[in-house]
């Protein structure tokens, strides 16, 4: 895989225009500004991983890109064209497919319904929808992920979440035209699902297609990505190439710096191998951990730096 | 990290071995129009044993107008249903629809034709404004068209003793085009010895176009993701404003079917009616198998629905029971079928 990876950076390089461009976008929910001057660039053949804590904004940056929201300041451009999408119809028919992080399925309506929800594949004069076609892209696409589903006219309320997971990331790779936007994918996947979901990444991307990853695990990111950005409150912190980062420099960035390196201190004297006698707590009667002095302090940081925005 | 391991080959997508494949019958009692399938069946075989005209032939006509006239409105209130919506003011749009028409037509003095039409475009529109205030104030429908049922009410009441000083629109059978249209919603086939009304016709038309474009169509998969999940819906691409004013226009398209029906059968519309239908047609959709929740539900379910209620409102009758009692037996048939609805639901599930 490392062998590819350098090899990638030759034939591709920086060359190629970006597809999507944001420009100092801001997005308020009231008086929650959940971004703030957020410039970012999506190319083509590329991935791009965004990171951050919970909270960060992540969510909120793609619902912008996926046409689910409004941005209220800075500019979109697709194609170098100021746009505004007014519905995720309009995005996608721009070729911009996404997977949700609360994976937007119907509960009670069939696996393949919701395959080809807002895409049914229609014939014959009265436009009926083709079904048994369907199914048949259905099942096949859900085997390539190696998930099986037991039967496909069941509803998807019944099935796992990693199930439920499989069918969105299948859906957005199967319907993606140009950028491919995934909001978590692994958070319920098996390691074997995790492991197909990162390869349908580096597919889309062979493919030409532009990625946007957004994942808590910087391994995961690290694997496949071009481009790493990483949130904090709602603004960007980092913007770099692969190039210029390592592994370690990512997850420390994300972490937070120092934070990592006193959190592994601090679990060092936890014992992990340790068994206790079984024993009866009243409710809340479990410890919470105390934080130490400078997590406190970021903790209090962090709260002033909001009514200052 | 084996390609083996992670690409199993298309054939042999390996079939999980803890799902045994399901039954046909399983998968037949799974559906949602089971309950009131079973429910129809056991009224029918119960007004056979009991009510001597029942077994009459003849009667048959009687009993499916009975239905018809409920099952044209339970139809488009069943979709709507699915796709996660109420109408309240359903009862009531009927009425103004034929009032329209009427009043219309008799104040100006067009064409019945003329005022038919324009009675078109005020249903449609109702059902249009409906949906509109529903999507743009964010109510809950219960509240939008219980609003709309309150001031329809008031509407054909005061506009009628406006116009006519009186509490039914006057009489239009003597005015130009009423032959062409009660030929076309008021009149009646013979067939053999069952004689029957129009709407029947329209009814089962109704039943099979709704059918094929909830199972088999966009627009149908669209209806029930917006009543499943409207904003899953959306961020997938579903036009979901789009697809609730539809649904609210096909009631309001349907109750000026009935509306008409209602003038050209009667000659003139009493200005009070209408009010308690709407509970009436509801209560057909779900005892047809459609959730109070949306995203789930059956229109041919919803036709079954109508006709116990067409079988029963004339089976205590011929049965010689006091009609007073068929509110009551409405009340336990729409508890009973959906507790037989869930039941078997779950039971087919689990198989
Ligand atoms: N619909 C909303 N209304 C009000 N505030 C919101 C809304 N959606 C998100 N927020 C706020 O915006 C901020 C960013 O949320 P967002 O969902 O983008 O975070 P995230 O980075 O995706 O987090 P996570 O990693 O937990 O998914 C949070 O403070 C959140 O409370
Ligand atoms: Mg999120």
């Amino acid at each position: 895989m490392s062998t590819a990876t350098t090899e990638r950076h030759d034939v591709v390089g920086h060359s190629n225009t970006p597809i999507l461009e944001l420009e100092n976008v801001g997005k308020s929910y009231g008086n929650v500004h959940a971004l703030r001057g957020v410039s970012l660039n999506v190319r083509q053949g590329e991935v791009t991983c965004v990171l951050g804590d919970n909270g960060a904004g992540k969510s909120t940056l793609i619902k912008i890109m996926s046409g689910l929201h409004d941005h209220t300041d800075g500019t979109m451009k697709l194609d170098g064209v100021a746009r505004r999408f007014g519905s995720p119809r309009a995005a996608q028919a721009s070729g911009i497919a996404t997977v949700y992080q609360d994976l937007a399925l119907a509960p009670l309506m069939s696996v393949w319904r919701n395959f080809f929800l807002g895409n049914e594949l229609r014939k014959g004069p009265l436009r009926t929808l083709d079904i048994a076609r369907m199914k048949r892209i259905c099942e096949d696409e859900l085997g390539k992920m190696g998930v099986v589903v037991p039967d496909l006219d069941r509803p998807v309320a019944g099935l796992s979440g990693g199930q439920r997971q499989c069918i969105a990331i299948a859906r957005a790779i199967y319907f993606g035209a140009r950028v491919i936007i995934l909001d978590e994918p692994t958070a319920a996947l098996g390691v074997k699902q995790s492991g197909v979901a990162l390869r349908y990444i580096v597919k889309a991307r062979d493919a030409g297609l532009g990625v946007i990853f957004i994942t808590h695990n910087p391994h995961h990111a690290y694997l496949v990505g071009n481009h790493f950005i990483i949130l904090k409150l709602g603004r960007v912190v980092l913007d770099a190439h692969r190039d210029d980062l390592t592994l370690e420099q990512l997850t420390t960035e994300m972490a937070g710096g120092q934070e990592l390196a006193e959190l592994s201190h601090e679990l060092r004297g936890i014992d992990p191998g340790k068994v206790i006698e079984p024993g009866e707590v009243e409710h809340g009667h479990v410890e919470a951990p105390a934080l130490s002095r400078e997590e406190l302090k970021a903790v209090e940081r962090e709260d002033e730096e909001e009514p200052r925005a | 990290m084996t390609a083996t391991a992670t690409e199993p080959s298309r054939g042999l997508a390996a079939r999980d071995d803890r799902v045994a494949t399901r039954p046909l019958a399983a998968r037949l009692l799974s559906r949602p129009e089971v309950g009131s399938l079973i429910a129809a069946i056991v009224i029918f075989l119960l007004f056979m044993a009991v009510a001597e005209p029942f077994r009459n032939v003849a009667n048959v006509g009687t009993i499916l107008y009975g239905a018809s006239t409920i099952g044209i409105m339970a139809v488009p209130v069943a979709l709507l249903m699915i796709g996660g919506e109420f109408d309240l003011s359903a009862g009531v749009a009927v009425t103004t629809s034929g009032l329209s028409a009427s009043l219309l037509a008799w104040n100006f003095g067009l064409n019945v034709w003329v005022g038919i039409l324009l009675a078109l475009v005020v249903s449609v529109a109702i059902g249009a404004f409906n949906g509109w205030l529903l999507l743009k104030t964010g109510l809950p429908s219960f509240l939008v068209t219980l609003g709309t049922f309150f001031i329809l009410q008031g509407v054909n009441l005061g506009v009628t003793r406006l116009l006519t000083g009186n509490v039914a629109s006057a009489d239009i059978s003597d005015m130009d085009g009423f032959a062409t249209a009660q030929k076309i919603f008021g009149s009646e086939v013979t067939l053999g010895p069952v004689n029957l009304k129009i709407t029947v016709l329209y009814w089962v038309v109704l039943t099979v176009i709704a059918a094929y474009v909830l199972l088999r169509t966009q627009m149908g998969n669209w209806v029930f993701a917006v009543g499943g999940d409207a904003a899953a819906a959306r961020a997938v691409g579903v036009p979901v404003r789009a697809t609730k004013i539809g649904l609210f226009m096909a009631v309001g398209f349907c109750a000026w079917l009935s509306g008409m029906h209602l003038l050209f059968q009667f000659n003139t519309v009493q200005s009070g009616e209408g009010v308690g239908k709407e509970f009436i047609f509801i209560i057909a959709a779900v005892i047809g198998g459609c959730l109070l929740t949306g995203g789930y539900g059956s229109v041919v379910g919803a036709s079954l629905g109508a006709l116990i209620f067409g079988m029963t409102q004339l089976g205590i009758n011929y049965a010689g029971w006091n009609p007073d009692w068929f509110r009551t037996f409405l009340g336990v048939m729409l508890l009973l079928a959906t507790l037989v609805n869930m039941y078997v639901k779950r039971r087919a599930d689990l198989r």
